[in-house]
C-alpha cells in the first residue's frame, strides 16, 4: 500500500492520519476516495484557511460558498445562480475535450440548484500565439523568443479550446455571451480555461445537494460510468506538470453534450413536479464526491451499492467506478413513493435512472460490492481533508518603486504607430474570430452580446437586465498581487456599471502555481487580501468559486490569475448603454483622473519588454472611494439617459480606449488630452492605506508625457459620450458625484485624432477597424 | 376569412434548443397559438403550421437530422406536408427535412469548417409563397445564421431543376442585395439560404427568423415570415 498512497497523491503523513482515521489500514477503495476527497482539488488544502477572508453575505445573497454554485435574489420572486470553474489541466492535456467538459461540469453545477442555465461566459490564457515585435528590450535582453513549436502549440490549443466550449454550450442551447482572452508567455505550458454558467430560477424551485430521509432511494441518471477521467482531480489537477503530460491523457473525460441536454431537462421536469429530495451533480472525484457530500452536509449516511452502477465496461472494480469522472451524470435523493414518476420522466428523455444505493442514519459512506462492503468511511471525514498554511515568502521579482519613466525614454515613432501596433495586439484585437463561433443569441435574451464591456440578458419575466463579464489580469497581479487583485474586482464591477447594472455579486476562479512554495503562497493570500477589500467597498460578496492551483510547468509558474465573474442587475433592462459613440456633434469626456503609467501595461509589455513581453515595475492602487463614486455615477447617467456610450479605458490605455469606441460607433472624434487634470496614483506607496493621502499631496495637473497619456493604463477611467445639449444635466451630475470629469472632444468625422502636450495622432477609423479585425486572423496564420 | 387562433405545432426532439425561442415569439402575434409537439407523440393535435426548431435534434454526432427523420412524429409530419400543411424547418429543421427528402439538396460543413453566429443579410427571392408573402422580391433582409452545418448543396442536375423551379426562397447577400461569394458565410451553392419544396408548403432555411423578431433582442425582419404563415391560414 504504501506506494499506492503516492501514486493516488497523497503524503505519508495524509496516509498515516487515514490510517489512524480508519483505525487500521484502509481498503483500496477507501483509499482511492479518500486520496480524491482530501486531493487539493476538492478538499481545497491551501486555500480553505485564506478563502475565510471574502465577504460572503450580503442583503442579495441567498446562498454563498460551500454549495453546487451561489445564488442570490434579483426581485420578482427570480434568483440568479453563478458559478466560475477551472479547466485547465484537462485542456491543457486535450483542449477540445478538456473545454468542452469543463463547460459541461459548470453547467450541471448550475442545473443542480435547480436553475435553467441562461448563459456561459469563458475567461482564457495561453502562451503568445505569434512572435512579438522583435524591439530593444530594456531589463529583459538576455530573454530568447519562444520557440516556433511553442508558438505553434499555442494557436492549436487556443482553436481547440474556443471550438470545444462552442461545441459543447452551443449543443446545449445556452449562448456564449461574453468572456476575455490574454497570451502571455507564462501560460505556454499551462493554459487557463476557466468557465462560468449563469442561471435563473424561481426562489420556490431552488434545491440543494443536502442528503435526508433515511430510507430514501439514493439514484444515478445520465450517462453508463466508464474509465474515463480516472484520478483526473487528484493525478491531473493538483500536480505540476512535467515531461509525462502525455501519459496523462487518459485521465481527461470525454463531453456528451447531447445526454447533458436531455439530463438538464430532465432534471428541471423532476424538480418543477416535487419529485427530488436533494440533487447533486457528478464533477471531480464522481460518485465518491456527490454522495460523500450530500451525505456529510445532510448529517446522515449514504450506503452504495457500486455493482448497480450502469457501466460501460462490464469489468471495472469498484474502487474504479466510485472515483470514475465519466461525464453527463447527476446523483438524486428519491423517497421510495416518488421513484416510479422519476424513471417514468428518466424514460421519456432516454435516460437511465438506477437505484445505486439508500440514505442511512450511520453518517458513514459505505460501499458494497455484490453485498460485500469494501469500503466504510466517515463521510465528515472525508468532507474535511487536513489544511496547509504555508509560510509566505514575498517573490523576488517584486518591487515597491514604480518605473522610472527616464529609464524608459518613448520609442521614436509617430504616436499612431503606437496605435496600430496596439490595436493589432492578440491581447486587445477583436474577438470576434472566437465570438462569432459561439451561439451568443439563443434563448432570446442577448440584448448586448459580445464584444461590449458586459453582456446584458433581459429577464422575460420581468424586464429587468442581468450584465456579467469576466475580468483578471495575471500581468498586473504577477507584479502586484493585493493590487492585482482588488484591481480585477474593480475593473469587473466597472465593466457592468458601464452597461448601467449595479454589481451585486461575484463568484471567482483563483488559478496560481504550486502552492507548497512560498511565493506563490504570498502571491495567493495578497490576491485574496486585494480581492476582499474591493468586494466589501463595492458591496460584491464572493457567492461561489473555484480554486485551481499547481498551474506549473517545468517549474515555470503562471501569472497569479484572479478571474472575477461578476453579476450586475438593472430594473429595467431598455435602458442600457453601448461601446459605440454614436451621433455626429456628440461630446466626448473622460471620466477619473488617476495618471496612467507604463508599469504592467500592453504598451511597456510589446515596447519594453522583450521576446517574450516581460512586465515591469508596480501597478498603481485602486482608490476604492473614487472607484465606487464614478461607477455609481455611471449608473445614474446612463439611468437618466445622459450616456449615449461608455467603455472602461483597460488595455492599451485611453486611446486604445476610445479607438474602440470608435470602432463599434464605425464614426470618428476630434479630442485633446491636455485639460485632463492628472493626479498620480499611488503607484510608489507602500500599503493601501496610504492612497487617499496620496492623492491629496499629488493634487493638481502634472505634465505627462504624451505616450504615456495615450497608452499608459491606470484603474478607473470610463470614456462617455453625452448628446451635446445634456451638457449642463451631466456636468452637474459629475460635479454633486465629485467625479473627475474632463471634455476631451466631439464625435465626428472619419478619422480619430488626438493631441496632447503638442504630439498627436489621426488615423482613419476604416483603416484601425481592418487592424483591429484582423489581427486575430493574422496571428493564427489564417 | 377563417376565425380562430392559429395553430403553430413546434416539434420538440430530445436535442431541440430553439423551441422555446419559437414558442416566445410566436406568442407575441396575437393571432398565433404555439404549443410543442414530443417527436414520440403519435398525431400532430391539429396543428395550422409546423416548426422543426433549431438545435441538435439527436446530438447530430452522426450526420444532422439524420436520425430525426424516423421519428414517430416525422411520419405525421410527412403526411401533413402531402396534404398542403404549412411546414417551416429553421437551421436543424431545414436539415431534418432535407435527410427526409422533403426537400432538395444537402446541408454540409461550413466552408472553413468552424461554426458560425453572425448576422446574415438576405435577398428575397420569393413572395408568392406562403412564408414571404409580407415581403417585397429582391428586398434584402438581416436575419442571423447560426451553424455548423449549413453548406447547402445539389447535384448538378437537380439543381439546374431548382432554379428552373425558383424554389429558392432565400440567397445570402451584401447590405446592398448583391449575391456574391464574399456575402456567402457557409460555401452554400448559388448562395441559397433557403429553399421550398415544389408545393411552395415546405421551406426550409438556415437562418433564425425567430430571433429578429423584437426590438430590444436585435431586430423584427424575421416576423414577416411568421405573419405570412398566419396570414395564409386565415386567409386560406
Amino acid at each position: 500500500m504504501s506506494e499506492l498512497y503516492e501514486q493516488l497523491g497523497l503524503t505519508r503523513r495524509e496516509y498515516e492520519k487515514i490510517c489512524s482515521i480508519q483505525g487500521r489500514e484502509p481498503t483500496h477503495v477507501e483509499l482511492a476516495v479518500f486520496s480524491l476527497m482530501w486531493s487539493e482539488h476538492c478538499g481545497y488544502k491551501h486555500s480553505k484557511p485564506l478563502l475565510k477572508r471574502f465577504p460572503t453575505k450580503g442583503e442579495h445573497v441567498l446562498q454563498g460558498p460551500g454549495e453546487n454554485a451561489g445564488i442570490v435574489d434579483i426581485g420578482g420572486g427570480l434568483a440568479v445562480v453563478m458559478k466560475i470553474e477551472s479547466h485547465n489541466h484537462p485542456s491543457a492535456v486535450e483542449p477540445y475535450q478538456g473545454a468542452a467538459t469543463g463547460v459541461g461540469g459548470i453547467i450541471r453545477d448550475i442545473f443542480a440548484m435547480g436553475a435553467r442555465p441562461i448563459c456561459g461566459l469563458d475567461s482564457l490564457r495561453f502562451g503568445e500565439i505569434e512572435p512579438l515585435p522583435a524591439r530593444p528590450a530594456r531589463g529583459a535582453a538576455a530573454d530568447t523568443p519562444p520557440s516556433e513549436a511553442t508558438i505553434n502549440r499555442q494557436r492549436y490549443l487556443f482553436e481547440q479550446v474556443v471550438a470545444g466550449i462552442g461545441g459543447y454550450g452551443n449543443c446545449m442551447g445556452i449562448p456564449t455571451v461574453a468572456g476575455e482572452v490574454y497570451f502571455e508567455d507564462p501560460y505556454a505550458g499551462n493554459c487557463l480555461v476557466n468557465a462560468m454558467t449563469v442561471g435563473l430560477v424561481r426562489h420556490d424551485q431552488i434545491i440543494r445537494s443536502k442528503a435526508a430521509g433515511v430510507g430514501n432511494h439514493v439514484v444515478l441518471i445520465g450517462s453508463k460510468t466508464g474509465r474515463d477521467g480516472i484520478g483526473g482531480a487528484s493525478v491531473l489537477a493538483s500536480q505540476v506538470f512535467d515531461e509525462t503530460l502525455e501519459e496523462k491523457r487518459p485521465s481527461v473525460q470525454v463531453g456528451d453534450p447531447f445526454t447533458e441536454k436531455k439530463l438538464l431537462e430532465a432534471c428541471l421536469e423532476l424538480l418543477r413536479r416535487g419529485l427530488l429530495v436533494a440533487l447533486q451533480d457528478l464533477g471531480a472525484a464522481g460518485i465518491t464526491s456527490s454522495s460523500s457530500e450530500m451525505a456529510a452536509k445532510g448529517g446522515v449516511g449514504i450506503d452504495l451499492h457500486t455493482d448497480r452502477v450502469p457501466l460501460r465496461e462490464a469489468d471495472m472494480e469498484p474502487w474504479e467506478i466510485m472515483i470514475s469522472e465519466s461525464q453527463e451524470r447527476m446523483l438524486c435523493i428519491v423517497a421510495p413513493e416518488n421513484w416510479e414518476a422519476v424513471k417514468a420522466v428518466c424514460d421519456r428523455w432516454d435516460l437511465d435512472a438506477t437505484i445505486v444505493g439508500k440514505v442511512t442514519d450511520t453518517r458513514r459512506l459505505r460501499v458494497f460490492y455484490h453485498g460485500e462492503m469494501v469500503g466504510d468511511m466517515d463521510a465528515e471525514a472525508l468532507a474535511e481533508p487536513p489544511t496547509y498554511e504555508v509560510p509566505q515568502e514575498r517573490p523576488a521579482h517584486e518591487v515597491d518603486e514604480p518605473l522610472d519613466p527616464e529609464a524608459y525614454p518613448a520609442p521614436d515613432v509617430a504616436p499612431g504607430e503606437i496605435l496600430t501596433d496596439l490595436l493589432g495586439s492578440p491581447n486587445i484585437a477583436s474577438r470576434r474570430w472566437i465570438w462569432e463561433q459561439y451561439d451568443h443569441q439563443v434563448q432570446l435574451n442577448t440584448v448586448i452580446g459580445p464584444g461590449g464591456d458586459a453582456a446584458l440578458l433581459r429577464v422575460k419575466r420581468t424586464g429587468a437586465g442581468i450584465a456579467v463579464c469576466t475580468d483578471g489580469n495575471g500581468r498586473q497581479t504577477f507584479l502586484d498581487p493585493y493590487r492585482g487583485g482588488k484591481a480585477a474586482v474593480c475593473e469587473a464591477a466597472r465593466n457592468v456599471s458601464c452597461v448601467g447594472a449595479k454589481p451585486i455579486a461575484i463568484t471567482n476562479c483563483l488559478n496560481f502555481g504550486n502552492p507548497d512554495n512560498g511565493p506563490i503562497a504570498y502571491q495567493l493570500a495578497h490576491v485574496i487580501e486585494g480581492m476582499a477589500q474591493a468586494c466589501e467597498a463595492l458591496g460584491t460578496p464572493v457567492i461561489s468559486g473555484n480554486v485551481s492551483l499547481y498551474n506549473e510547468s517545468f517549474e515555470q509558474p503562471i501569472y497569479p490569475t484572479p478571474v472575477v465573474g461578476m453579476l450586475g442587475v438593472m430594473d429595467d433592462v431598455s435602458v442600457n448603454c453601448t461601446v459605440g459613440f454614436k451621433r455626429e456633434g456628440d461630446l466626448v469626456y473622460l471620466l477619473g483622473d488617476a495618471m496612467p503609467v507604463l508599469d504592467g501595461s500592453e504598451y511597456q509589455k510589446r515596447w519594453f519588454g522583450g521576446p517574450r513581453g516581460r512586465p515591469a515595475g508596480r501597478i498603481p492602487d485602486v482608490d476604492l472611494e473614487a472607484e465606487v463614486a464614478l461607477q455609481s455615477l455611471l449608473r445614474e447617467a446612463i439611468a437618466a439617459r445622459l450616456l449615449r456610450s461608455a467603455h472602461d479605458c483597460s488595455d492599451g490605455g485611453p486611446a486604445v480606449a476610445v479607438a474602440e469606441s470608435c470602432l463599434a460607433g464605425k464614426i470618428g472624434a476630434v479630442l485633446t488630452l491636455d485639460e485632463v487634470p492628472w493626479v498620480a496614483g499611488s503607484a510608489g506607496c507602500a500599503a493601501a492605506a496610504g492612497a487617499a493621502e496620496t492623492r491629496a499631496r499629488a493634487a493638481g495637473p502634472l505634465a505627462l508625457r504624451p505616450d504615456l497619456a495615450l497608452f499608459g493604463e491606470a484603474p478607473t477611467l470610463v470614456v462617455v459620450s453625452i448628446a451635446a445639449a445634456d451638457i449642463d444635466a451631466f456636468e452637474d451630475l459629475c460635479e454633486a458625484a465629485g467625479v473627475p470629469y474632463t471634455r476631451l472632444g466631439t464625435v465626428g468625422g472619419a478619422d480619430l485624432v488626438m493631441t496632447v502636450g503638442g504630439a498627436g495622432l489621426r488615423a482613419s477609423v476604416a483603416a484601425l477597424d481592418e487592424v483591429y479585425e484582423s489581427a486575430l486572423r493574422r496571428a493564427l496564420g489564417e | 376569412m377563417r376565425a380562430g387562433p392559429v395553430r403553430f405545432g413546434i416539434v420538440v426532439f430530445p436535442g431541440s434548443n430553439c423551441e422555446y425561442d419559437a414558442c416566445h415569439v410566436l406568442s407575441t402575434f396575437p393571432e398565433a397559438e404555439p404549443y410543442y409537439l414530443w417527436h414520440k407523440d403519435p398525431d400532430l393535435r391539429g396543428a395550422d403550421c409546423i416548426i422543426l426548431p433549431g438545435g441538435f435534434s439527436y446530438g447530430d454526432y452522426l450526420r444532422t437530422g439524420a436520425i430525426a427523420r424516423f421519428s414517430p412524429i416525422m411520419q405525421e409530419v410527412t403526411a401533413f406536408a402531402a396534404g398542403g400543411g404549412l411546414v417551416l424547418g429553421i437551421c436543424n429543421g431545414f436539415q431534418t427535412l432535407t435527410e427526409a427528402h422533403l426537400l432538395h439538396g444537402a446541408l454540409r460543413r461550413n466552408r472553413g469548417l468552424r461554426f458560425i453566429c453572425h448576422p446574415q443579410y438576405l435577398r428575397v427571392e420569393r413572395t408568392d409563397t406562403p412564408f414571404t408573402s409580407r415581403l417585397r422580391v429582391g428586398q434584402v433582409i438581416q436575419i442571423p445564421v447560426n451553424h455548423n452545418e449549413g453548406n447547402w448543396t445539389a447535384g448538378a442536375d437537380r439543381l439546374q431543376e431548382i432554379e428552373e423551379q425558383g424554389l429558392v426562397a432565400f440567397r445570402y447577400c451584401d447590405a446592398e442585395g448583391n449575391v456574391t461569394e464574399a456575402a456567402n458565410p457557409n460555401g452554400a451553392t448559388d448562395n441559397v439560404a433557403g429553399i421550398l419544396n415544389e408545393g411552395n408548403n415546405i421551406l426550409g432555411m438556415m437562418p433564425h427568423p425567430e430571433r429578429v423578431c423584437e426590438d430590444l433582442t436585435g431586430g423584427t425582419d424575421g416576423r414577416a415570415v411568421f405573419q405570412s404563415m398566419i396570414d395564409r391560414v386565415l386567409e386560406g
